[in-house]
């Protein structure tokens, strides 16, 4: 995808510009209604505007005009900063689509009929119809193969460059619209029909367009709903005890007084905070198929990961010789070597390489010595070569055992004793042997992800149990389990041990994560909380799960939490911070308010302004500003520490609950001192 | 301020906090207990009552059907209060041979006593017969606290009980709770309780008044009456209407030293022991222990400032250059002083109570300030019988939400989420009194039915008529006075609110309580938000200040805090 995770920054000049227009065009009422407390707003600007008017036309103001007018436009600005906020969280996200879109020129396809190929255009391809794809073709839709083998560049889905390979039946078989097929013939079945193919659903999404309000957030605008009610009637009930009191209140104090006072901050911010947190993990290159399962992240209190790939390197490597006695290791490095010349698999080249590393052999070309390569199968369970008149072999330690009785030689008992011993280490013997004798063993090991240990102990730190998954036997995924510092392992593990293990884990009230690739994988990923699709994966397991990796990386899913988490903080800090703001606005207005009747109430005025006027006005200026302040931090989402909750919550609301108590009190002083410096007041 | 006056409030708190941990193991045992004390005594009268009452079988309510038997419980109850307040004249045990109850103040004493409130536009020993005191009012003393009671276990059954496999979703049953309430706690303890305040010479008698000559040669009329007995459940089930119209200051009610403790200690008594029967509720008594500790700083607040403002007493007084040795004494009784007022003030408006032993009206402006802003932060400070645990329930409920999203998860409290609706229901609660106090305020700040009865204008006046509708609507009771509010205005818009602060926020609560029942409970890590230490006192005690401070601040502004600042300034209304 064109958006990797550097190529927007924050705030390009382009996406602004449109931002800016956008906000604008927001003030319609159909939009501002969705979101209540800035409704609130732009009704007390409407109110404002209107007494300014009347008081420019008719005079007798009740509150000097200068007054009304600066008051009557920051509350406009206070609007434009909040729906500036989510326009520019929506542009970037539209910046994404449109690269994305430009992969659905319209196609043409070689839709199949009865057998004859014809050319159609892309549109008109409906589901179970079929196509067939050649070298150089844009697959025209979204599709499973039915027939043949071949490799595609997803690039354009997935930024990354080498291709992978598609074949029909099992799950390699789905192929996406827009990406581009190398070389070989592919039929294909179609699986969507126009307009609700993967890539359409995915500009939708990343637009914004299909964007619902996820649960949290809409409880969390049911409580600033609440509290912008609670002073509503504040506000209201004050204009009759100040008439009571006989202290004279212009209006356009009172809308100032209430719209500082309800929650703007975070009520501007919040759905930017949304938009921003769906847009980071598309960053990543995860697109969440629901808001809801961004919020579920940040809840997964279980990670079920799949070792290979995860947790260790994709294959196992050779590590390390262990000659018989009486042979020397350089002797079984080069017959081990010699095995594997023709030995493609990642076990094999790895031996290659380890033999040359540690003793400076050279592989040679097997077919150049004039070699004969045996390949492995599973009835013999070895591979070798044989080369002028050696017979090289390696392979499970029981096959070469067998082989080498077979041929009249005879095994130690220390042979068996090395590799049970490899075993318990969590590796895997490979006995080589040469003729009748056997030479020694390789030990193979599953090597586990550079960094991967801290990071589970940073899991461990947020409370989330990490589980391994591995076909492995007991012995070994104990072993593993233990180098890599997961918290729990399944071993031997099917798809319905794996979907068990979910369900046991939900019933004891955890959430659960996990990837997937396979079909097989679909019903537990459908179970677990989060399910996180590998891209390479089949349909039903993309379908099944709410979210989908483009890269296709297992790893992504801690990322994917620590998106979920920074996405709730930003929300609980900046509404912490929206209430705690409200302490200092208070001191600001209400003594300005009452002081022309009551001067003895001076004391109150704590933060020395300069007049009443300044102020309020101060007081209204400061809260539109903190918008714009706080869009980088709502965009970019708070600092996330793998802390305790304990340690965690000490720290927030230290610095936005303490914070935001203290910091309106600085900021109104200093907008009041620059009032002042400008000879406005 | 004096050490013996810190000693004072030193001593009385802790022997609340003695009687919290064996008080609320009692009612965690009578109420949540498998078996409950004194089966072969109480056992067969339990059973036969409930028989009668037609639910022998005591079937488990759903939330619906618990607000809905409270609902017609309370309803009944008002109506025959009514009743009996305008057949007085007819009905036996009037030896004063008092006249009907007008219907006005009718209507506000019958929804007074039904909500717990025990606000009185009367007084008592001119207005009712002992019959109406003692059937019509004590009454509801009775079963408005073990009402209050049932809605707390309610709420608390909401958050601690496991969703069983088929779902349960109920929350007990409404009968058995109030009946377990009265006949395990509130009948014995008041037996014994009005024996002891009979002993320290509390009155308790059917006489007629009685005519004395007093050492000065004047005639005195010293009414009679069934006192001790009204005035038990009075503090132990936090009412607060005293049988005569002082109240606690009235030497027949309150009348040594020794009472006067023991009356502040029962007001707190079943509201502190109840944080503990939650505490054992949730199966880890420190979530109990926290909102004990979150109500002993408020607590504390409260009664030191009110304290140290009576202590410094009167700045327009001290201007004259009048000494005031012992502080404000304006409004209080010599027998108990300043010391004894001000906690007793600050008791009986931290717990929903009302009972007064002196002037709340003659207190300073800033000692004033805080009985008012006791009663607004929600009458959770301890709080009344059940009320005050519900009550500060929901502002654990806020408090979990703002802040718990915090720490990255989506807010759960005892392992149980706390979503959309639940924030609604919490929403629709606190916006209760906004809407009632400053509603009402704003209309009779301005209409001359509410102002003709002000003894004071300015600053003053309007924290009368303030305090008015924050009493009524924290269901607390007690008047700031200064006040003549047997009027048909007053005694409609009190009655009102009166109803409006108790029903219309039980419902929401145990609209939570039901919908909370039947949530998946997620096991606690940690990960999870704590809410088991020092860090949510803090943060609980913040969100109550701060939800309490900000709805309020604009009206306490124009009333005792420029009412303060103008006294310093010696400008007085």
């Amino acid at each position: 995808m064109a958006g990797k995770a550097d190529a927007t920054s924050l705030f390009e000049p382009s996406i602004l510009k449109q931002a800016a227009t956008q906000s604008v065009r927001k003030l319609a009422t159909q939009h501002m209604a969705k979101n209540p407390v800035m409704f609130v707003v732009e009704v007390g600007s409407v109110l404002t505007s209107c007494l300014f008017a009347r008081d420019l036309l008719f005079g007798h103001p009740a509150a000097p005009l200068w007054f009304t007018g600066w008051t009557c436009a920051w509350l406009w600005f206070t609007v434009l900063f909040a729906n500036f906020a989510e326009a520019v969280a929506e542009g970037r996200g539209k910046a994404q689509a449109e690269s994305l879109r430009k992969m659905r020129k319209d196609t043409s396809a070689r839709k199949l009929v009865d057998g004859v190929e014809q050319s159609v255009s892309a549109a008109t391809l409906r589901k179970d119809d079929t196509f067939v794809c050649g070298p150089g073709d844009l697959i025209p839709s979204d599709g499973e193969i039915i027939e043949g083998i071949a490799s595609v560049d997803e690039s354009a889905m997935t930024g990354e460059s080498a291709p992978v390979i598609r074949e029909s039946g099992g799950d390699r078989s789905a192929v996406t619209g827009g990406t581009k097929v190398l070389s070989d013939r592919i039929v294909v079945r179609v699986t969507t029909n126009p307009g609700e193919s993967f890539l359409d659903r995915m500009i939708a999404l990343v637009e914004g367009a299909s964007r619902q309000k996820t649960p949290n957030e809409i409880a969390l605008h049911i409580l600033l709903v609440g509290l912008t009610l609670i002073f509503l009637f504040a506000c209201v009930a004050l204009v009759p005890l100040a008439v009571y009191s006989g202290v004279p209140l212009s209006t356009t104090a009172v809308v100032a007084l209430l719209v500082c006072l309800i929650p703007t901050t975070i009520g501007g911010l919040l759905s930017a905070i949304g938009i921003a947190g769906m847009d980071r993990l598309l960053r990543k290159n995860v697109i969440a198929l629901s808001g809801r399962a961004v919020e579920a992240a940040g809840d997964v209190d279980v990670l079920l990961l799949d070792k290979t790939g995860t947790i260790t390197l994709g294959n196992r490597m050779a590590t390390a010789f262990l000659p018989s006695s009486g042979v020397k290791a350089e002797e079984l490095a080069d017959a081990a070597q010699l095995s594997s010349l023709a030995d493609e698999t990642p076990e094999g080249r790895s031996i290659v390489v380890l033999a040359k590393d540690q003793f400076g052999l050279r592989g040679r070309d097997v077919h150049g010595l004039g070699g004969h390569f045996i390949a492995f199968s599973a009835t013999t369970r070895m591979s070798g070569v044989d080369l002028d008149g050696r017979s090289v072999r390696k392979g499970a330690v029981e096959a070469i055992i067998a082989h080498v009785v077979g041929l009249g030689g005879t095994a130690s008992a220390e042979i068996r004793e090395v590799a049970g011993s490899i075993g318990d280490r969590g590796g895997t013997p490979l006995a080589v042997c040469d003729g009748a004798r056997v030479l020694g063993i390789i030990e193979l090991k599953d090597v586990v992800k550079g960094g991967i240990k801290e990071r589970f102990d940073r899991f461990r730190a947020m409370g989330i149990r990490t589980v391994m998954i591995t076909g492995d036997n007991q012995r070994t995924a104990a072993a593993i389990a233990k180098e890599a510092g997961v918290d729990d392992f399944l071993a031997e593990a099917t798809p319905e041990a794996k979907m068990k293990l979910i369900q046991s884990e939900q019933a004891k009230g955890k959430l659960v994560a996990m990837t997937g690739d396979g079909t097989n994988d679909a019903p537990a990923l459908a179970q677990a909380d989060v399910g996180v699709a590998m891209n390479t994966g089949t349909q039903a397991a993309k379908e099944a799960g709410n979210m989908v990796d483009l890269d296709s990386n297992p790893t992504k899913l801690l990322e994917v939490v620590e998106v979920g988490k920074q996405l709730l903080m930003t929300r609980g800090t900046l509404t912490t911070f929206s209430i705690a703001n409200d302490v200092a606005k208070y001191f600001a207005i209400l003594p300005a308010m009452f002081m022309g009747v009551f001067p003895e109430i001076a004391p109150l005025n704590i933060m020395r302004l300069a007049s009443p006027f300044s102020a309020i006005l101060a007081a209204v200026i400061f809260n539109a500003l903190i918008i714009v302040a706080l869009i980088p931090l709502a965009l970019k989402g708070v600092r996330y520490r793998p802390l305790g909750a304990a340690a965690l919550l000490r720290r927030s609301l230290l610095i936005y609950g303490l914070g935001g108590l203290v910091t309106p009190f600085i900021g109104i002083k200093a907008i009041d001192l620059i009032l002042q410096a400008t000879g406005l007041v | 301020m004096t050490l013996v006056g810190w000693a004072q409030v030193a001593v009385f708190f802790f022997i609340v906090l003695a009687l919290t941990k064996p008080l609320g193991a009692y009612l965690y045992r009578v109420f949540e207990g498998e078996t409950r004390p004194l089966p072969r005594l109480l056992g067969p009268v339990e059973r036969v009552l409930l028989r009668a009452c037609g639910v022998a079988t005591s079937p488990e309510q759903r939330w619906s059907e618990y607000a809905s038997a409270l609902v017609l419980f309370s309803a009944i109850g008002m109506l025959v209060t009514y009743t009996i307040l305008r057949l007085q004249a007819v009905l036996p045990l009037n030896p004063q041979g008092f006249a009907a109850v007008d219907w006005d103040l009718s209507f506000n004493t019958a929804a007074s006593f039904t909500t717990n409130t025990n606000w009185q536009s009367y007084s008592g020993e001119s207005t009712l017969s002992f019959m109406s005191q003692m059937v019509g009012l004590t009454w509801h003393n009775f079963t408005s606290a073990a009402a209050g009671i049932g809605v707390a276990l309610a709420l608390a059954r909401g958050f601690t009980r496991r969703p069983g496999p088929d779902g349960a979703n109920t929350l007990g049953n409404f009968w058995v709770d109030v009946m377990r309430g009265l006949l395990y706690v509130l009948l014995p303890v008041c037996l014994v309780y009005a024996l002891f305040l009979v002993s320290q010479g509390v009155l308790q008698n059917f006489a007629a008044y009685r005519e004395v000559i007093t050492l000065e040669g004047v005639k005195q009329t010293l009414p009679m009456g069934p006192v001790a007995s009204q005035e038990a459940i009075k503090m132990l089930g936090t009412n607060g209407g005293g049988f005569f119209n002082a109240n606690s200051a009235h030497p027949f009610e309150n009348p040594t030293p020794l009472t006067n403790l023991i009356q502040m200690v029962s007001i707190f008594a079943i509201p502190a022991a109840l944080t503990h029967t939650y505490g054992k509720m949730t199966r880890d008594t420190r979530q109990g222990w926290v909102l004990f500790g979150a109500m002993s700083v408020l607590f504390f607040a409260g009664a030191l400032a009110l304290y140290a403002a009576e202590a410094a007493g009167n700045p327009i007084v001290g201007a004259l250059g009048v000494p005031e040795p012992l502080g404000n004494m304006e409004g209080k009784e010599v027998r108990f002083g300043v010391s004894a007022s001000a906690l007793f003030a600050t008791v009986t408006t931290d717990a929903s109570c009302g009972a007064v032993n002196s002037m709340h009206d003659s207190l300073t402006p800033l000692g004033g300030l805080v009985p008012l802003v006791n009663i607004q932060l929600g009458e959770i400070i301890f709080g009344g019988v059940g009320a005050g645990l519900y009550g500060i329930l929901i502002m654990v409920v806020l408090s979990v939400f703002i802040a718990g999203l915090m720490v990255g998860r989506t807010p759960e409290y005892l392992g149980k989420k706390i979503e959309g609706h639940e924030m609604k229901l919490a929403m629709l609660y606190v916006l209760v009194f906004p809407l009632l106090i400053l509603g009402f305020c704003a209309v009779a700040a301005v209409i001359p039915q509410g102002l003709t009865s002000l003894n004071n204008g300015g600053p003053h006046g309007l924290t009368e008529i303030l305090y008015a509708f924050s009493s009524a609507a924290g269901n607390n009771g007690s008047a700031f006075a200064g006040l003549y509010a047997n009027t048909p205005f007053w005694n409609m818009s009190l009655g009102l609110t009166m109803l409006g602060g108790r029903f219309l926020m039980i419902i929401p609560a145990l609209a939570i309580a039901g919908s909370m029942v039947g949530k998946k409970v997620v096991s606690p890590g940690p990960g999870t938000f704590p809410t088991n230490g020092l860090l949510f006192v803090g943060l609980l005690v913040s969100i109550v200040v701060i939800v309490g401070a900000l709805t309020f601040f604009p009206a306490l502004a124009l009333s005792p805090v420029v009412e303060h600042f103008l006294a310093s300034a010696e400008r007085v209304f």
